[in-house]
């Protein structure tokens, strides 16, 4: 520690320019193919999936056009009824395994660190092995759609409809291993964020100074962790009925349709929450930035989100509703499913009030966040109708909740998450996207999704079912389906306008600094985009929102080593500094290893025998991405223990 | 520029227990496995509830070798147990032997795995109680496998090195989760050669 | 065809209305929610544009973000009150000795079983159920496939079928007339031409149907219905379908002996006339592509005697 009138030696502005010079080599990547299949960066990974995920999305929205053409008009025959069900399948899959979540999880790898004023991510293999996994995955389920096996089940392929007697081929078991893939892609992930956010804090960023996307991430890994092995089991289950004639799902030898649909369910319902948690994190983030003001109430928004993770594990037999199970126990979902709409009301409020209480204004970001309130808000108060168990014996499984459920994913999380690129597109680039662009593109976008999923209700309720690959006319839907069909033109208008707006300004959007927004958390404390090494000089935290909080006289962390990756890692509850960790460098062990693994799920798809086989190289590959690089030999090692001990025992 | 500098350089540069990483990661993991362990005994209650006759047929499966392997896996914690301790000391010597014993526990109890197959008196698909007891003996035979295959990694790591502190971690690790393996091994065991006991 | 109205909101039964009631309850409540919420949302963003109004206190805010988190909590369990009772209600139409309809799910067709404790008076029909008006009536759900689920808009919620498990639903109608229904769980390829429809007619209309359904098959009248039923009896018809009173007695597909009564043909997808059925006789895979259903391979010859001794089936 220094008097306070004198200049650290570590901090004068040579020093820092030779520090950022040697970090820069210890932290850098190589140019070159081979780095490329070996990086470990948790930003480079970061956008890989948010690229990645929305190369996915637009595929999927190409499949949600044909089925809005071939719906637009009674009786119409652009599409047989095999390819639509194929396209419905595979565009729900998608949508909610290839997007979705890998978006949210995409933004939280970039961002999570950057926020929480770390230098890297924890365990950046696994992440680069998680993404290669989720890029397999992709290519997987489309090319299998291009050679007619994409999967035609339903994106919740109910069984005995996917099972080994009505399912015939492999097109379940096509789903079966997309999920595999994707849940396995997001463990990893998961694990990341969770141990990022509890280890690798800053100092002074104890648990209540955390941002609110960071607190939205960490739920959302929780979640992610009890939800999605229940997912594993069911697709586990089904490609074992499926390939060596287990009897999981079949009634005559004592299994049971139900039990997909409660293992499925109990997944799946957590699974949305997992995607729309990270979202009003976004909103929380973007919207107090634009009001001129720390949002209101942070205590009671973390609760609110904590309870909301609660919550959605007890919610999943809502979708259970018209299979006849016994009315009591039926009630308490209802109950269930109401109260979880407390917390969301209560972030909402809070955001009301953070508005009421600010200076705002209305850039780009700011307007998709707002269209988040029109448009998520209707479909919160159409799930508290479906919650009802007489009322959803109506509204289930036909167009109403194809309504709600657009409404809440794309109201819920697309919104923001656009609004979340236009926030912090030039943090990633250095560059700003085009306002004008933007907020015309938002424009389109509103009026064209209430104009594609509003008739959905209606048609709903008029009795039009989901999954319907034609109708008659005389059922008079055809000129709410037009309606809904000339919709669909605008959403894609609008991301269109979006994809140009992201093009174009990579090239020639103005340039954007550290800090355009003003805003409080710590990403912005460094260059856009930022150095390999994130930061420098290494911040710390006395407050929720640091940069506003006299941030140039917040005291910075010396001392970690720039000869290797050295992390500092911090305690859970108050970040105070605990010891340093070397971290692994790029490594071509995670690719190879996910060549493996994609290796043995595609394969089991057609041999049992491929889990053996399959097993042999995965085996092989983790080990070798275990296996240290050669260094220091064992008596080496035992003077250095010494001395660490010895360090250590000085330190208590 | 009055800024204050926190100097860290004299932090150790390692470790052990819910202070590292890896304890994370591991506990991470855990939860993921612990809980798929929660759902196939569920799903196994389920099942059960669904069915007049259970096991169907009323066969059982055979106790001895169930039993015998949990005395084996439970007997396994002790050498575990001082591998731990040999890990958290950094004594290199200790953790060789300690390691090296447990693995040979580690080789029986896959090895007596196989015979407990052989005597679950039902095949995986004869019916859904097959179907399910399988699952659960299998999904955590991989634990086993896994185990298995990671103690003998460390085991030549520790011998051949090269060497660092974190990999006494590792090891560490690599320990308690010998312990979650045996330890979620108890209510499996229940499940699959107690219950169907039950009246 | 004339406009069929399969809507929740034109209720024809005692549940369907209260359910209609149910929906307009909530749809109210929801969006005065709605509107509300927005309007302060509305005005906060205009409070927050205008830099001279003086800014709450974080006392104040706290206690309408409380209030308001208070009046929700108040709703939802009004709305739950509202779902429970409504729950209830309709659930609780029963009556001893009532009418018993065992309708079976299949890819893609309903079958429907007439119960009675008598087990002469039984009688079997397919994708068309009448039901005596004003009185409740159960039905019974199975499937022999996959899961399907049974729903008619204007008289109830859906109930699915399921292979395994009988579900059960108490139905009634109060006003006569047909009604659409529809399955309404994805099944497969031709789930979007799985419909059947209910007649609703009063109940000694009801009586003089069914009586009609219990009788076999009439004899043919002339040669050309005679050869048709040599065909049907001989051809690849018997293989699937039952007529009863003549050798067919195939139990695969729906049972055809009063096959004229009924109003469609394959579940609904076209209207039961002699074009349609020709065309559907001749190639189910054309207006029905996956149906269970073969082309037949009849000769043209054979169709038309086919589709003459049909038209008798009444």
């Amino acid at each position: 520690m220094t008097a306070d009138h004198e200049v650290d030696a570590r901090l004068t502005p040579e020093a820092l320019a030779a520090e950022s010079r040697h970090l820069a080599k210890c932290w850098g990547e190589e140019r070159g193919i081979l780095a490329w299949f070996s990086t470990v960066d948790h930003k480079r990974l970061g956008l890989r999936f948010i690229v990645t995920a929305f190369v996915w999305f637009a595929f999927a929205g190409v499949l949600a056009a044909l089925m809005r053409l071939q719906l637009a008009r009674p009786n119409n025959d652009v599409l047989g009824p095999d390819l639509y069900n194929q396209v419905f399948t595979t565009h729900g899959t998608a949508m909610m395994f290839l997007f979705a979540v890998p978006v949210v999880l995409g933004f939280g790898v970039y961002f999570v660190p950057l926020m929480v004023g770390a230098r890297t991510i924890a365990f950046g293999r696994l992440l680069a092995f998680s993404y290669w996994l989720f890029l397999f995955a992709g290519i997987f389920l489309y090319g299998m759609f291009l050679l007619n096996i994409g999967p035609d089940r339903g994106w919740f392929s109910y069984v005995p409809l996917a099972g080994p007697e009505y399912g015939v081929g492999h097109r379940p078991d096509v789903w079966a291993q997309l999920v595999t893939f994707t849940e396995t892609s997001a463990l990893g992930v998961a694990i990341c964020l969770i141990t990022t956010i509890f280890k690798l804090r800053a100092p002074g960023m104890s648990l209540n100074r955390m941002p609110l996307f960071v607190w939205t991430e960490l739920v959302t890994s929780f979640m992610i962790v009890f939800a999605m092995p229940s997912v594993f089991m069911a697709s586990a289950t089904l490609v074992l009925d499926r390939l060596v004639g287990t009897q999981f799902y079949n009634h005559a030898e004592g299994g049971d349709a139900l039990l997909w649909q409660h293992l499925f369910w109990f997944f799946a319902h957590p699974e949305v929450y997992v995607i729309f948690l990270p979202a009003t994190g976004i909103i929380s983030t973007v919207l107090p930035t634009f009001a001129r003001r720390p949002v209101f109430g942070y205590l009671a928004i973390v609760l609110a989100v904590i309870s909301t993770g609660f919550i959605g594990f007890g919610v999943w037999v809502h979708h259970m509703f018209a299979t006849g199970l016994p009315q009591f126990s039926i009630s308490f979902f209802t109950t269930a499913s109401l109260m979880i709409v407390v917390p969301t009301g209560v972030q909402v409020f809070c955001w009301i009030a953070t508005l009421w209480s600010g200076r705002v204004s209305f850039p780009a970001a700011m307007l998709f966040v707002l269209g988040w309130f029109q448009v998520f808000i209707i479909g919160g108060l159409t799930g508290v109708m479906l919650a009802s168990v007489p009322l959803d014996l109506q509204l289930h499984d036909t167009f109403f909740v194809v309504a709600h459920l657009h409404y809440v994913l794309i109201g819920g999380t697309l919104f923001p998450l656009l609004g979340g690129i236009y926030y912090w597109f030039p943090k990633m680039t250095g560059r700003l996207l085009d306002e004008r662009l933007g907020k015309t593109s938002f424009w389109i976008l509103i009026a064209g999704f209430n104009m594609t999923f509003f008739p959905q209700h209606i048609l709903g309720v008029m009795g039009m079912t989901r999954r319907m690959y034609t109708y008659p006319p005389e059922l008079d839907w055809g000129p709410l389906n037009m309606l809904s069909s000339a919709g669909a033109v605008l959403i894609a208008l609008s991301l269109a306008l979006f994809l140009f707006n992201v093009v174009t300004s990579l090239r020639r959007g103005a340039a954007a600094g550290d800090n355009p927004w003003g805003a409080s958390t710590l990403e912005w404390a460094t260059t856009s985009p930022p150095a390999d090494y994130n930061f420098l000089p290494w911040p710390t935290v006395s407050g929720r929102d640091p940069l506003w909080e006299r941030f140039p006289e917040q005291p910075v962390v010396a001392g970690l080593s720039h000869e290797k990756r050295e992390v500092l890692v911090t305690h859970v509850m108050d970040a105070e500094p605990d010891h340093r960790k070397e971290f692994p460098g790029p490594s071509l062990w995670p690719f190879l290893a996910a060549v493996a693994v994609s290796g043995l799920f595609i394969g089991s798809i057609l041999t049992p025998w491929a889990v053996v086989v399959g097993s042999l190289p995965t085996t092989i590959a983790l080990i070798a991405w275990f296996w240290p690089r050669s260094g220091k030999p064992p008596d080496e090692l035992s003077r250095e223990i010494e001395e660490s001990d010895k360090a250590g025992k000085e330190a208590a | 520029m009055k800024r204050r500098a926190i100097d860290v350089s004299h932090l150790p540069t390692h470790a052990f227990g819910h202070r590292s990483i890896m304890w994370w990661g591991g506990a991470g993991l855990m939860a993921i496995e612990g809980t798929m362990f929660v759902l196939l005994i569920v799903a196994y209650i389920y099942l059960k509830g669904r069915s007049p006759e259970w096991p169907p047929g009323h066969f059982a499966p055979v106790l001895f070798w169930g039993t015998v392997n949990t005395a084996v896996m439970l007997a396994s914690l002790v050498p575990n147990h001082f591998t731990k301790a040999a890990a958290d000391r950094l004594d290199l010597q200790g953790t060789r032997l300690w390691l090296s014993v447990s693995l040979l526990f580690a080789y029986a109890f896959v090895v007596i795995r196989i015979f407990e197959f052989g005597s679950l008196n039902v095949w995986w698909d004869s019916n859904a109680y097959g179907s399910i007891v399988w699952t659960l003996l299998g999904f955590h035979t991989a634990h086993l496998l896994t185990d298995v295959i990671d103690s003998t990694v460390f085991a030549v790591l520790l011998f051949t090195g090269p060497l660092k502190k974190s990999h006494f971690v590792d090891v560490s690790e690599n320990s308690y989760y010998w312990y979650f393996v045996v330890l979620f091994w108890l209510p499996v065991y229940g499940v699959i050669y107690l219950a169907p006991r039950l009246a | 065809m004339p406009t069929i109205i399969q809507s929740a909101l034109h209720p024809a039964g005692p549940q369907a209305a209260q359910l209609a009631t149910l929906w307009w309850v909530m749809f109210w409540t929801c969006t005065v929610v709605y509107v509300v919420v927005l309007g302060f949302l509305i005005m906060a963003l205009r409070r927050g544009r205008s830099r001279d109004l003086e800014r709450p206190a974080a006392r104040q805010l706290t206690r309408w973000v409380a209030a308001a988190a208070g009046v929700t909590l108040v709703i939802l369990v009004g709305l739950l009150t509202v779902s429970v009772t409504t729950g209830r209600a309709i659930a609780s139409l029963s009556a001893p000795d009532a009418l018993t309809i065992q309708v079976t799910g299949n890819q893609w067709w309903w079958s429907v079983e007439y119960s009675h404790p008598e087990p002469s008076l039984r009688f079997t029909t397919a994708n068309e159920l009448h039901l005596p008006v004003g009185r409740p009536v159960r039905i019974l759900l199975k499937s022999s496939d996959v899961i399907h689920s049974f729903w008619v808009p204007n008289l109830h919620g859906k109930i699915d079928l399921i292979p395994g498990r009988q579900n059960q639903v108490w139905l009634q109608v109060d006003r006569p007339g047909v009604y659409r229904g529809q399955c309404a769980e994805y099944c497969g390829l031709q789930h979007a031409h799985m419909a059947f429809s209910v007649v609703a007619e009063p109940s000694d209309d009801f009586e003089r149907w069914a009586t009609a359904q219990r009788q076999p098959a009439p004899e043919p009248s002339n040669a050309l219905e005679q050869k048709g039923r040599e065909v049907v009896e001989s051809g690849p018809c018997a293989m699937c379908h039952t007529v009863r009173g003549t050798l067919a007695g195939g139990r695969f597909g729906p049972e055809l002996t009063h096959f004229a009564s009924r109003s469609t043909i394959a579940a609904g997808t076209a209207p039961n006339t002699p074009g349609y059925l020709a065309g559907w006789i001749a190639d189910p895979q054309r207006m029905k592509p996956g149906a269970r259903m073969p082309a037949t391979g009849l000769s043209a010859d054979e169709l038309q005697a086919v589709l003459a001794y049909l038209s008798t089936l009444k």
